[in-house]
């Protein structure tokens, strides 16, 4: 049984995160989003779609609208391309899937979950709590980061049929809108939960702590370099 | 002199090379993970590396790409000076881009390269200078060596002037730099084999850093022993660090370190650094003037001729 989410305290430091496994179905309903706790491993069973850069400058930019058979199937937007190729019978295989970086969306999320109705996004590395606060929260959603990374073939292993693929020829296979019947596609781990925490950001401060010890003994260049940050406990992202 | 290497064979073996690295992890890179995974002391970089060893399983089992992200797909080309190509290079280039298009159909690879300004697009991984074929030759012999590798990762890779008052303290500066900008958040797909090339010219040191972090074998120590030693002071610097796989706070960053160097220019030290990431494909095959191939998990890329000090 999993506890309340009411009775168990945020994790703060990352041996107080507890891993509970977490069967999501899709849609995913709103409970099931609230009880998400940073590093719980998802899985996520039904129905599910990429979208990145071709789509999101589409729907975002260009404001076509969102496929709304799509969106009256599920809430999951995987931030991915599969490799995937046709078959001679007019349908296609995909044989792996792996996220992409999900930080360069940052500004496009908050229109992304109006146009989209997304709820769930699954992509690479997360986005800082800043842009969970500002674009995630409002719309009550949360973020999941694949594991490892490049799990591409224990993922594809899970995607049982290809439902539909939206923009093929416009955008190309790796920018293309696909619908993926997925059955327990996992483990992804909860990085975004729907207070706008990050297990990310969590991590980093434990690392963070260790950083003015690894740089003792390190001098600095000879010769400096223009650029954005010289704090080492920023994140570029 | 020896028989000609029919180009239908190179192109045969490139096509099976390029499935054959983007499939199966080589079991040296796999046995490091394993050994980070036993001393990782944080459970979620523990359990983040069982799922890729578990990943790597069934990319194997199913003939499956490990990662969706099948890279950049590039080959090595190292050639016997008395081998002889039928067709010459003109036909043995042909090969090696008929190959990747046809691969990247049947495996399938992800059709990864566009062009940089217009993003067009063949949907076959071939294009202007796509993929890279490098050469390298070899005294005394009448094989060919093809080594395909699909380098992934837009993060882990830098490059910086340094100078000789930076020495050797600038280059651990740089290395810690960078794995601290690519590893948090995972951005590196770390556990990562690092390959570090040490002077040349600009180009060659980042050239010499891919190939030295995909093309040697993890175990494999310069023959250098002044290079040698600081290869194991850095991977176990860049493991002292803090970060683990996929940015846990833990111990798993660097599964090997490999340093090639080039001689430079008196006034600079220039560093170039790539990370091969946690899908480290490569795979490399001997292609014989008698027809026999090979296939192989060691590159053998930097040989002593090729690492050469003098005139010979
Ligand atoms: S860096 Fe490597 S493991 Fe990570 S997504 Fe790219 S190819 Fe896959």
């Amino acid at each position: 049984m999993r506890p309340d989410p009411g009775t168990v305290k945020p994790a703060e430091r990352l041996d107080d995160v507890r891993m509970d496994e977490v069967e999501l179905t899709t849609p995913v309903g709103s409970a099931d989003i609230g009880r998400l706790k940073l590093g719980d491993v998802v899985y996520i069973s039904g129905v599910l779609y990429t979208a990145r850069e071709g789509v999101y400058r589409k729907v975002v930019e260009q404001g076509v609208d969102f496929p709304a058979s799509v969106r009256a199937l599920t809430n999951v937007n995987f931030h991915c391309s599969p490799a995937a190729t046709g078959r001679p019978d007019g349908t296609y295989a995909v044989e792996a899937v792996t996220a992409t970086a999900s930080f360069r969306f940052g500004k496009s999320m908050s229109r992304w979950f109006e146009r989209s109705g997304a709820k769930v996004v699954v992509g690479k590395a997360g986005l800082t709590e800043l842009a969970y606060r500002e674009w995630f929260v409002p719309h009550g959603a949360v973020y999941l980061t694949t594991v490892g990374y490049g799990m591409g073939a224990a993922y594809g292993r899970c995607i049982t049929r290809v439902l539909d693929v939206h923009w093929l020829e416009a955008l190309g296979i790796a920018q293309a809108l696909w619908v993926l019947e997925v059955e327990r596609l996992g483990p992804f781990l909860v990085e975004g939960d729907r207070e706008g925490r990050s297990l990310f950001a969590l991590a980093n401060r434990e690392i963070n702590l260790r950083l003015e010890e690894v740089y003792r003994g390190l001098p600095p260049y000879a010769m400096g370099r223009f650029g954005e940050t010289t704090s080492r406990t920023d994140e570029i992202v | 002199m020896s028989r000609p290497i029919p180009e239908k064979l190179v192109e045969d073996t490139a096509r099976e090379l390029m499935a054959r690295a983007a499939i199966d992890i080589p079991a040296d890179y796999r046995d490091g993970v394993r050994k980070a995974r036993e001393c990782e002391r944080n459970r979620i970089a523990r359990f983040v590396l069982a799922e890729m060893e578990r990943n790597w399983d069934i990319a194997t089992a199913d003939r499956r790409p490990m990662c969706a992200d099948t890279g950049l797909p590039r080959y090595y080309v190292r050639a016997g000076n008395e081998a002889v190509i039928e067709g010459g290079f003109v036909a043995l280039e042909r090969a090696l881009r008929k190959a990747t298009a046809d691969a990247t159909a049947s495996i399938p690879l992800r059709p990864n390269r566009v062009h940089p300004l217009t993003r067009r697009d063949h949907d076959n991984n071939v294009g202007v200078h796509a993929p890279e074929v490098t050469y390298a030759f070899e005294p005394r012999a009448d094989w060919i060596d093809i080594t395909a590798v699909h380098k992934g990762g837009l993060f882990g890779t830098d490059y910086r002037m340094l100078f000789p008052t930076d020495g050797v303290a600038g280059i651990r500066r740089f290395f810690v730099d960078t794995l601290v900008e690519f590893g948090k958040r995972g951005l590196a797909c770390q556990p990562a084999i690092v390959g570090l090339g040490l002077g040349g010219s600009k180009d060659t040191c980042v050239r010499l850093g891919k190939e030295a972090a995909c093309l040697r074998v993890v175990g494999s120590r310069n023959p250098e022993p002044a290079v040698a030693a600081l290869e194991e002071e850095l991977t176990a610097l860049g493991n002292y660090v803090g970060i683990g796989a996929m940015g846990f706070a833990g111990t798993s960053l660097v599964v090997a370190t490999h340093i090639e160097v080039a001689y430079t220019h008196t006034g600079g030290l220039p560093v170039g650094m790539h990370s091969f990431c946690l899908s480290s494909r490569r795979a490399t095959a001997r292609i014989h003037s008698d027809g026999r191939v090979e296939f192989r998990a060691d590159p053998m890329w930097f040989t002593d001729y090729y690492r050469r000090e003098g005139i010979e």
